[in-house]
């Protein structure tokens, strides 16, 4: 599936929640899961420092120009959230998450926790993410 | 429990909360439960009116006019400084520096003194429990002076260490800079026996007075502070606008932080001789409604009276923290005996950003994370706390809805 396909799919789900309540413990469900990034990535070279809390992101190349990408997070609701953008972002090819125009956090009601204020390190974490695409498809041309 | 419990009735708290327009919207679609007032105060009709007033009919430059409006917003402005010299009982006016807040006043005193004072091998003490504020202006004299920055421990129950200072007090010590009130747990630091003690070797001492002056009457000179340092912000006044006080014989001693006008008497390209206090620290134009302002918040917390406050403000703290300790698996950081209205806790298995995020679904506001005293968590070994602060417009209900949404928190986080 496309980058947007896969937000349409996310606005879709979304829409079936009836208050925050739900929202919020579908969000901690998926943060709960799988850790999503090995252990041994969990250091200062791959730790993106948010005021709030932290995330460690890791980018590899993968066949066919594509980009994978794992992250984790010591905040559960934050790490719900980076699931949910390890699901529109990662296995894409490097030019489409450099391009990508990530409308599904507005949609789904969460812009608040991408927005400087919150400091929780997810909006530099998008924008780190956006990089690695934009470099890794330079790499590749 | 309360220390006048006759003047906190005599005073109807329900009917102060009407005097804070803010409090009346709602978030997310819930009635606000503001818990952050350490972190910032709201500002009651009487402050909001007067900076109306001042813009709508008083607003000129002060100091320089011959006219009348100018007359007018002086006379305001210096009015403003006499109410703040009478709410701390500075011996002088010219003690009393308007500055931009505590921020800006420590880093006066760090830099003006320092470059008068300290040379290499002198030694600063502060604490393990200071604002980021309270270290960082430190460290940079220090490392434009050589001197070194000496630290006193915090106990478990979020104190001080009273015998570490005596042991870390001695002749290369030059300084000593403090908080008087923890913001992060609510400790409040016996900063008059602190200040004692320094004196007896001839040491100066600076009180971080930001989270203390809210909450209870300072007398600087029943204190005998050097310095005494805080924010209008957090004291019901305008953001902008701070307090330095400082002792005459200090601030004569120091050389001028900012350069500029107002500060000077003459200035030829060969040499500027520099105005009297309390000018000499205040370059440029200064924060003309923000001093107005602070007038204006003084006004009303005296109308209420601080001893009101303080023993109301420790009913909310009383309550809250029994409340609080009713919720499995919450920690409370900061349990000194002598608090001030603060409660910062850790909810077990749950990280405080979560906590937080869910506070805030509920509509209510509380500050998470580390509270810009960093090195007290890495003392805590914690990533950071929820900390929930009370103010005299809070009531109980606030405090049961704050409890409510943290069992929801917990039975959605774990
Ligand atoms: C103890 C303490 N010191 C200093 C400050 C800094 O105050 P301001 O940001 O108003 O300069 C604060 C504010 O958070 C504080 O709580």
């Amino acid at each position: 599936m496309t980058i947007n396909e896969i937000q349409d799919e996310i606005i879709d789900e979304f829409s079936f929640f009836g208050d925050w309540m739900e929202k919020y413990e579908y969000i901690i469900d998926l943060g709960k899961g799988l850790s999503l990034i090995d252990e041994q990535y969990k250091t200062d070279d791959y730790l993106i420092r948010g005021c709030q809390s932290r995330v460690w992101l890791r980018a590899d190349a993968a066949p066919g120009g594509k980009v994978v990408f794992t992250a984790d997070s010591d905040a559960v609701i934050t790490k719900g959230i980076i699931a949910l953008l390890m699901r529109v972002l990662s296995d894409q090819t490097a030019t489409e998450v450099a391009n990508a125009d990530l409308y599904f956090i507005d949609k789904i009601g969460l812009k608040e926790h991408l927005s400087p204020t919150r400091s929780n390190g997810l909006l530099s974490m998008v924008k780190q993410m956006k990089l690695y695409g934009l470099a890794l498809s330079t790499q590749a041309s | 429990m309360l220390n006048s419990p006759s003047q906190s009735q005599t005073v109807d708290f329900a009917k102060i909360r009407e005097d804070f327009p803010i409090l009346h919207r709602s978030v997310k679609g819930k009635p606000m439960v503001f818990l952050d007032s350490a972190a910032s105060s709201q500002k009651p009709k009487a402050v909001i009116d007067v900076l109306n007033q001042y813009y709508e009919n008083t607003n000129a430059n002060v100091h320089r006019g011959v006219y009348q409006l100018s007359q007018e917003a002086t006379d305001a402005f210096e009015a403003g400084r006499r109410k703040v010299q009478a709410f701390i009982n500075a011996r002088h006016e010219h003690e009393v520096i308007f500055v931009r807040g505590t921020t800006e006043g420590i880093n006066l005193v760090a830099s003006s003194f320092g470059r008068q004072f300290l040379q290499a091998g002198d030694e600063i003490l502060i604490s393990a429990m200071e604002h980021h504020s309270n270290i960082v202006p430190w460290q940079l004299i220090a490392g434009q002076t050589g001197a070194s920055l000496r630290v006193i421990p915090v106990s478990d129950t979020g104190e001080l260490d009273m015998e570490a200072f005596d042991s870390l007090l001695h002749e290369r010590t030059k300084i000593v800079a403090l908080t008087h009130v923890s913001n992060t747990m609510g400790t409040i630091n016996p900063v008059k026996t602190i200040i004692g003690k320094a004196h007896q070797k001839g040491i100066p001492v600076l009180i971080d007075g930001a989270q203390a002056i809210p909450h209870m009457e300072i007398d600087v000179q029943e204190l005998d502070a050097d310095f005494y340092v805080f924010s209008g912000h957090k004291m019901l006044g305008p953001t902008g606008i701070g307090i330095l006080y400082g002792k005459e014989k200090w601030l004569n001693q120091m050389p001028p932080y900012h350069g500029g006008g107002e500060m000077i008497k003459t200035v030829t390209f060969a040499e500027t001789t520099y105005a009297d206090l309390p000018h000499k620290f205040e370059a440029g134009t200064p924060d003309i409604s923000g001093a107005i302002g602070l007038g204006a918040a003084i006004d009303y917390i005296n109308a209420v009276g601080r001893d009101a406050i303080a023993a109301y403000e420790h009913q909310l703290l009383e309550y809250g923290t029994q409340k609080m300790l009713e919720i499995p698996g919450i920690r409370i950081i900061g349990t000194a005996e002598n608090k001030a209205s603060v409660i910062s806790f850790l909810l077990e298995g749950t990280h405080p950003f979560d906590v937080g995020t869910i506070l805030d679904q509920m509509g209510v506001a509380v500050r998470t994370g580390h509270h810009c005293t960093q090195p007290l968590m890495e003392r805590f070994e914690i990533p950071g706390t929820v900390r929930a602060s009370f103010a005299l417009y809070n009531n109980f209900e606030d405090i049961d809805r704050l409890v409510e949404a943290v069992q929801k928190a917990a039975t959605m986080l774990r």
